[in-house]
């Protein structure tokens, strides 16, 4: 017998957990300011997590998944992006809704049971969050069939969980994207569960990114708790593929150090040992000590963003609380461009009710 | 002018489209060089190229999902699923996503797509190839379904299906596809989508149905006729949103009601018809409404399909139960 094909997986990482640099900071990073934009987007993110759970706790807002632990996977994301592209989101990356425009109240909004929570005015191509479960990578692989249409340089990012690379729409669409060389990222933010479920029962694959090889597209490992080698690797994707260069599975080797959801108890099956270990390696904290062992950041800069961050958060909550319902014909103002007849009676009735 | 087939109707009216606007494109498994398994595509790749007439990878769910993403990028993609039997991985994306992107986005983001699909029975095709289920979709609040039942309906509803604005479920009855011709004069004429069509006209009942039954169904007409009993023909063409005003205009002039259709009994289009007439005309009917219909069971296969079909006598006789009531 003969080799007729040989494949690796390579890893990234810049930062360790104990905040040294383990490979030379990429270029981006080099620039001013730039490793504390993505510290502070990693803060409010995490502020607003904690708000949101209390909105949940406190009966203010319906079920919401939080991104405690994973916000370096996000916040890479989001930094790397360019207006011009397009975001896929699953349900987990308020981070990244956050970075590309979407306000804070409207994703309250959202998880609060208002529609009007996926209209962003900023990103008006981005799709909104996804529920079912894998569904949006074909979403991701369509959009960049239409930008190759129309021969456009830009590109589309979709994310989903360790999950949802069991399911087939995840290699349909990595198939077409690599058969088709479409101009899409897809990242998978690899935090060890779904829901009860843990990586190691999702697949016997040694990595997620090696899904990639018998779709014939690169696939990378990646520190998701590592800020920077995240938002290098999803850069990277993200030029050769606004290049032409085809698509990138890129795996984000995180950890959720959260409930699954506001409507789980991860203490039923996350041992407990395991999650203490994680702690130890979350991204807020790696990113910090590097900054502050660096002189970029240090105990007052902490607390006034943390003020900040919970200024901004509460005058949205603020806001939230105070949107006015939707009124009950908005139920039928957007099922077809017009209204068919049948429906006109039915949205009258409902009106009627409603009085 | 040449009389065309249905089949080269849809072909005709996908042509006309793509030439008038770039952002039409095509997709499917076999559609291009082959021109589709039923010849729907048939010289489209070689006019328009293989970026607008794409054979994708054999996946049904796919096709469903990138349509949804170009849609949304403003394309206006119209898949072929080979089989009706075949589309349903794809039910997930249709419905979840075709169906309600307009309204989970507020308007944000839409979806206008056409998912075409040859299907039901009679052409002696192995397993799975033959059901009717277009229920399954109308009962989708979201999307729009559509059956041509000849040459020039199929021309004109493809395009109204085209150019409409939200998704639309295209499902052509592949047994007509080539048992009639007709001229279809190509000039980009739409017919409209929440209408149905009267195709005869009589005062002592209504006759109801769509697609493939749609030949039966004039065909009793013909031999009732024959007997003194003259029948209001109607296709419904647009089985969501439905055009139940014509429908309930007819039974109010003739008082009786059959509904044809080839699809299973229970819980099909007909059982909302007859329910609409209930509400809408109950003291119009001089007798219940009957429905000659597909059984509730698994589609025989080849060697007894006839069987399960509506056949014309078994439409005359539905219409002799409702004559039964003076
Ligand atoms: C198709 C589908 N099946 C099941 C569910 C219910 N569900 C929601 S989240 C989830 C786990 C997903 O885990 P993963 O993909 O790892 O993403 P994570 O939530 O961990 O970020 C499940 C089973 C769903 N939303 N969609
Ligand atoms: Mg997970």
């Amino acid at each position: 017998m003969s080799r007729i094909a040989e494949f690796s997986i390579e890893y990234q990482q810049c930062l360790a957990a104990t905040g040294e640099l383990v490979t030379p900071l990429p270029a981006f990073a080099t620039q001013a300011g730039a490793l504390i934009e993505l510290y502070e987007w990693m803060v409010l993110l995490r502020v607003f997590d904690a708000k949101a759970i209390n909105l949940q706790r406190t009966g203010k807002m319906g079920t919401y998944p939080s991104s405690l632990g994973q916000e370096g996977v996000f916040v890479g994301i989001g930094d790397a992006m360019q207006a011009t592209d397009v975001f896929v989101p699953y349900y987990r990356d308020s981070g990244v809704l956050l970075q590309r425009g979407a306000t804070i109240s409207q994703l309250l909004q959202y998880w609060g049971g208002d529609e009007r929570g996926s209209d962003f005015k900023e990103c008006p191509e981005d799709f909104p969050i996804c529920v079912p479960i894998a569904t949006q990578f074909l979403h991701a692989a369509g959009i960049a069939t239409a930008i190759k249409y129309r021969h456009q340089k830009r590109a589309v990012v979709v994310t989903g969980g360790d999950g949802s690379s069991s399911k087939g729409d995840f290699y349909e669409a990595l198939n077409v994207a690599g058969e088709w060389q479409l101009p899409v990222v897809f990242i998978i933010n690899n935090n060890q569960w779904a829901i009860s479920v843990p990586r190691t029962a999702q697949t016997h694959c040694k990595t997620i990114a090696q899904k990639a090889i018998a779709a014939g597209i690169p696939g990378i490992q990646v520190d998701g708790n590592d800020a920077i080698a995240m938002r290098d690797a999803v850069d990277q994707a993200l030029q050769r593929a606004r290049n032409g260069e085809g698509p990138t599975l890129i795996e984000a080797v995180t950890y959720r150090l959260c409930d699954h959801t506001t409507a789980d108890d991860a203490t039923r099956y996350v041992p407990k040992e395991q999650i203490e270990k994680a702690w130890q390696e979350e991204p807020i904290r790696r990113l910090r000590q590097y900054l502050e062992q660096h002189h970029q950041w240090d105990e007052k800069k902490e607390q006034q963003l943390q003020q900040r961050c919970q200024e901004q958060v509460n005058a949205a909550v603020e806001e939230y609380i105070a949107t006015p319902l939707q009124p009950v014909s908005s139920i039928f103002d957007y099922m077809y461009e017009t209204l068919p007849k049948s429906l006109q009676q039915q949205r009258q009735a409902a009106e009627q009710e409603g009085r | 002018m040449a009389e065309i087939t249905m089949v080269e109707a849809v072909t005709q009216a996908l042509a006309y489209e793509m030439q008038q606007d770039k952002d039409v494109v095509l997709m499917g498994e076999d559609i291009g060089l082959n021109g589709g398994v039923f010849r729907a595509t048939d010289g489209l790749y070689k006019r328009f190229g293989a970026e607008r007439v794409i054979d994708t990878p054999l996946a049904e769910t796919m096709i469903a999902g990138l349509a949804i993403g170009m849609a949304a990028q403003g394309l206006k993609p119209v898949v072929e699923f080979q089989f009706m039997g075949f589309i349903y991985p794809a039910l997930d994306q249709l419905i979840n996503h075709a169906a309600r992107l307009r309204n989970r986005t507020r308007g944000r983001l839409t979806c206008p797509m056409v998912a075409r699909a040859p299907f039901g029975g009679g052409i002696h095709a192995p397993e799975h190839h033959s059901e009717s289920t277009e229920a399954l979709f109308a009962h989708i609040p979201g999307l729009k379904v559509v059956i041509p039942s000849s040459p020039a309906r199929a021309y004109g509803l493809l395009l109204a299906a085209i150019r409409d604005p939200d998704p639309v479920i295209f499902l052509e009855p592949k047994r007509i596809y080539r048992l009639v011709k007709q001229d279809v004069p190509d000039d980009g004429k739409a017919l409209p989508l929440e209408k149905c069509f009267v195709l005869r006209e009589g005062s002592d009942v209504t006759l109801i149905s769509w697609g493939a039954s749609m030949h039966e169904t004039l065909q009793a007409a013909d031999q009732l006729a024959e007997q003194g009993i003259h029948a209001d023909v109607i296709d419904v063409a647009s089985i969501k949103p439905l055009d139940i005003d014509t429908i309930v205009a007819s039974v109010a002039k003739t008082g009786r009601a059959v509904i044809v259709h080839e699809a299973a009994r229970t819980g099909g289009v007909g059982a909302e018809i007859a329910s609409l007439l209930n509400e809408h005309c109950l003291l119009s009917l001089l007798a219940p409404v009957q429905r000659v219909t597909g059984f509730d069971t698994v589609m025989p296969y080849l060697k007894l399909e006839k069987k399960y079909l509506p056949s014309v006598n078994r439409i005359i006789e539905g219409v002799m139960k409702t004559m039964e009531f003076a």
